[in-house]
């Protein structure tokens, strides 16, 4: 029995509550921490490192906010890419008018994005269902058109505002090397802070909104409240991702790299994650990131030259099949097909 | 031990609940004395559960007004009036089927639970705190129920009579001064009603928590209530302790109805 | 003055067309209870299919040939997107026509690439007068059309036997079903149904604007419409989308050079925003009494 359960005993709460109660969880944590912080910096190359685990990183933590929106707390967004473009151009404004240091511009690109995220979140105290998932498209468009047409932020140009060279107290990051790290330093304390959240009071309060919010309600979760503070959250994390993506990967700012498909992007990565898993947020990430790229090494593996406008149907194609098929065989994602594998291991190699 | 029979914790005066041309209630009145166990009778649709529904604040009546410990329910929000100190359960189990029970009755903490997000998200130091003085007290009603065993099942794979009996948890986690109860042994065998049974006096005489409880088996209303309150066609007919309203022509006759015209 | 009519009655004809797609997407949901987000890339796949069809057949024969495509679509989706999921929520037969939305749009390109294509039917673009207002010509035959098809879907859904057992099925499936109404060829009717809506929606715009990618994104632009309407109703999608047509032309042409223009793409968003503030199922929709 690779997969231990059983012989785990707890001899208190709080060992019990732990964030990863089963020993074997919780070293597997560890060492994928440990792997990410100094392993992959020896062994990727800079191509990996740039522009395969950045975007991967940065659109989980992406995807982790809008988990906590629709995944537990129910409210189906389908405009969440407009968030992080808040967040992207805050973090440009901050950073490259008034002189904030980076990182707080990049918070502080979270927190405006999270002010927004709260206005267009007022609906949701009426609206319900569909009327409120087409509602939430209010915001893809019309976050789009300010960001365009407002002077202020687009500085004028329709098009792309490059960002300027980033320092951390006077030290450049300028190689994918320091990019990477500078994400993990961002990601993986978020990521902490949202599986705490999660497994707290608040995340129980989403989730029970989510079941059944009326009688939520009556037992006395205030629904403005909690809601108010999922979109306030969800929209956070998508601007401070937002920031991320434009600083560390495009390395300049344009509305069209948070169009309305970057949205449905988003949503199938949680679909296909795992709604209401912190993990399966980075399994949709990486999978949705890794996908075209697989696609792409699977076709020159069998000999065949895929033209880009192939590969890009082939994309659509895939991502819409994968999000049917997922909700029909296995509605809570790779996260929970995860959870399956495990407990099968518990019983291997006795199979019954 | 002798009921605490202070005064009058909830006041039902005169209060409609209409939707449209449907009257669900007409002019319902009736007092809930502290600690005692009220039992609220009457054929199906007479507006037992409306009753209910309004003290909640789920329904707004049209007309007339509900005081609980003095305060007018009928401007608030149900979740402030479950800050009252009300709490329910209701006809068709509301738990959260996605959730373990566990969780199912941490969130009926939900009330006594005070930690800003900013402290949850960090969790060790205050939050875990919390989350640990919280944990005990629900263990300790895991415990008196008897529901140790299926604490990290979620909720929506439990057999139907140890989901009423979880939600009896929740419900009771909020360590509320009234309990309404809607039907709590609904389709449930002898010896289930038997431990919900004891369930609610004990509640109701250890904890000293209020019971109004809609209930159908007339057994049990007759056993443990101490008064009966009879609705019929959301109109209050009948009122007073079971031996009183047992043989009341109005009772009977909204049960059996009337013998047809000859 | 005279200009204000013009962009007023400008509007409420792609108004009619709006509503036009947001009826197909109220028919699928009234008989099924989904709400068919694919609905706009099936109109780009009908158009798309029309268009390659006209290559190598007339023009009937095109249209005929598309519509058994469109029926065919709507068989095969039936079968194996809708049945697996009968039993589950809304919101995940919601989500799961997102996903049916992507595998269309590939389906499409795949088959007929993406470089635009026009799509001449025979109706020409030159405006004529009537009472000094100039009115396309273009835009009258499609409000027409489109008129007629949402008299007929009416009558349908209101009068006829079988649009009667649509309603009934969308009501409460099991009702339906035990009322002996087939669910399944009730469902795969309404998505064919649909299909055609898709089908005479994909000729109008296509025409209009040109078979590409952006026919799909009208489906966007019909959901505030759908929203506004109700989503469970058919006059509201009709009246809500002369609002939003007109709405939309005047708001861009009258308060648009304050603000830099551009604004037709948010507008009815916002619109439908203020209305659902006070009406959360939409003007004529229909409201879901939930239960403790």
């Amino acid at each position: 029995m690779i997969y231990r359960e059983c012989g785990v005993f707890k001899a208190s709460y709080q060992e019990d509550m732990a964030i990863f109660p089963i020993p074997l969880d919780k070293w597997g944590v560890i060492l994928i921490l440990v792997i990410a912080v100094f392993i992959v910096p020896l062994l990727a190359n800079e191509y990996w490192l740039g522009s395969i685990l950045i975007p991967f990183l940065v659109f989980s933590l992406a995807a982790l906010g809008l988990n906590f929106l629709t995944g537990y707390a129910g409210q189906l967004s389908l405009g969440h890419a407009a968030f992080m473009a808040v967040g992207a151009y805050s973090a440009l404004i901050l950073y490259g008018r008034y002189d904030v240091p980076l990182i707080f511009s990049l918070l502080g690109g979270g927190l405006i994005s999270a002010a927004v995220g709260g206005v267009f979140g007022i609906p949701s105290l009426r609206i319900k269902g569909f009327y409120l998932a087409v509602s939430t498209l209010a915001a893809q468009f019309v976050i789009e058109w300010i960001l365009t047409h407002w002077k202020w932020v687009s500085g004028g140009v329709f098009g792309t505002v490059d960002t300027p060279p980033m320092k951390i107290l006077g030290w450049p990051i300028d190689t994918p090397l320091k990019k990477y790290y500078l994400v993990l330093c961002i990601v993986i304390p978020l990521t902490i802070f949202g599986k705490n959240l999660v497994r707290g009071q608040l995340g129980r309060a989403w989730m029970a909104i989510r079941d059944m919010d009326i009688a939520a309600e009556i037992i006395g979760i205030s629904l403005f409240r909690n809601k108010l503070m999922a979109f306030l959250i969800s929209a956070f994390y998508a601007g401070v991702a937002g920031g991320l993506i434009t600083f560390a990967y495009y390395g300049a700012a344009n509305i069209e790299a948070f169009n309305i498909m970057v949205s449905f992007h988003l949503l199938g990565m949680v679909i296909i994650g795992g709604m209401g898993s912190v993990l399966g947020s980075f399994l949709g990430g990486g999978f949705i990131t890794l996908l075209p790229i697989f696609i792409n090494q699977f076709a020159r593996a069998l000999g065949i030259p895929l033209k880009t406008d192939l590969l890009a149907c082939l994309d659509l194609l895939i991502f819409g099949g994968l999000i049917i098929i997922f909700l029909i065989v296995e509605p809570y994602g790779l996260a929970r097909l995860w959870q399956t594998l495990k407990e099968k291991l518990r019983l291997w190699p006795f199979p019954y | 031990m002798p009921k605490n029979k202070n005064g009058v914790l909830l006041q039902v005066q005169d209060v409609h609940v209409d939707f449209g041309v449907l009257k669900a209630l007409n002019g319902v009145s009736l007092d809930i004395q502290a600690g005692e166990i009220l039992a609220i009778i009457g054929p199906n649709g007479a507006g037992k559960t409306s009753l209910v529904n309004a003290i909640n604040g789920f329904y707004r009546p049209t007309r007339g007004h509900i005081f609980f410990a003095g305060q007018d329910l009928t401007k608030l929000r149900p979740h402030q009036i479950a800050a009252l100190g009300i709490a329910r359960t209701f006809q068709n189990v509301a738990l959260f089927k996605g959730m373990t029970v566990l969780d199912n009755l941490m969130i009926g903490r939900n009330l006594k639970m005070n930690s800003h997000f900013l402290s949850q998200g960090i969790y060790w130091g205050l939050a875990q705190k919390e989350e640990i003085n919280h944990r005990e007290a629900v263990e300790r009603i895991i415990d008196w129920l008897e529901i140790e065993h299926i604490r990290k099942i979620p909720a929506g794979m439990l057999p139907y009579g140890l989901q009423k009996r979880v939600e009896l948890g929740r419900a009771l986690a909020a360590e509320p001064k009234l309990l309404l109860l809607d039907e709590p042994m609904a389709g449930m065998n002898l010896e289930e009603k038997e431990d919900i049974v004891r369930f609610i006096l004990d509640a109701n005489e250890e904890l000293g928590i209020t019971i109004a409880l809609i209930e159908h088996d007339m057994g049990v209303v007759m056993d443990i209530s101490d008064r009966v309150i009879v609705l019929d066609y959301g109109e209050k007919i009948a009122e007073g302790t079971p031996e009183e309203i047992r043989y009341q022509e109005r009772v009977i006759k909204a049960y059996l109805g009337s013998p047809a015209r000859k | 003055m005279i200009f204000f009519f013009e962009v007023f009655i400008g509007g409420l004809m792609v108004g009619i067309m709006y509503s036009l797609i947001a009826l197909g997407f109220v028919l699928i949901y009234k008989s099924s209870g989904i709400f068919n987000f694919a609905q706009g890339d099936m109109t780009l796949l009908a158009a798309l299919a029309l268009v390659g069809f006209l290559n190598i057949f007339p023009l009937w024969l095109a249209i005929l040939a598309t519509l058994l495509m469109m029926v065919g679509l709507a068989l095969i989706v039936e079968a194996i997107v809708l049945r697996p999921l009968i039993a589950r929520p809304p919101l995940v037969l919601f989500m799961a026509t997102i996903g049916l939305g992507f595998l269309l749009q590939g389906i499409g390109q795949g088959i007929w690439g993406t470089d635009p294509k026009g799509l001449h039917i025979g109706l020409s673009d030159i405006p004529f007068e009537i009472k000094g207002l100039l009115i396309s010509q273009f835009d009258l035959a499609g409000a027409a059309l489109s008129g007629s098809l949402v008299l007929i879907l009416v009558w349908f859904f209101q009068k006829s036997k079988t649009g009667r057992a649509l309603r009934a099925v969308s009501d409460d499936h099991e009702a339906a079903l035990s009322v002996g109404i087939p669910l399944r060829k009730a469902w795969a009717i309404t998505w064919a149904i649909a299909g055609i809506v898709a089908l005479v929606a994909g000729i109008m715009w296509g025409s209009r604007l040109g078979v590409q990618f952006s026919l799909s994104l009208i489906a966007l632009k019909a959901l505030p419409v759908l929203i506004l309407g109700g989503v469970d109703s058919i006059p509201g999608a009709i009246i809500a989308g002369l609002i939003v047509g007109a709405a939309e032309n005047l708001a861009e042409v009258f308060l648009g050079p304050y603000v830099g223009g551009g604004i037709q793409t948010f507008f009815p968003y916002l619109l439908a925003l203020f209305v659902l503030w006070f009406k959360p199922y939409g003007m004529y929709g229909r409201e879901i009494i939930e239960r403790v």
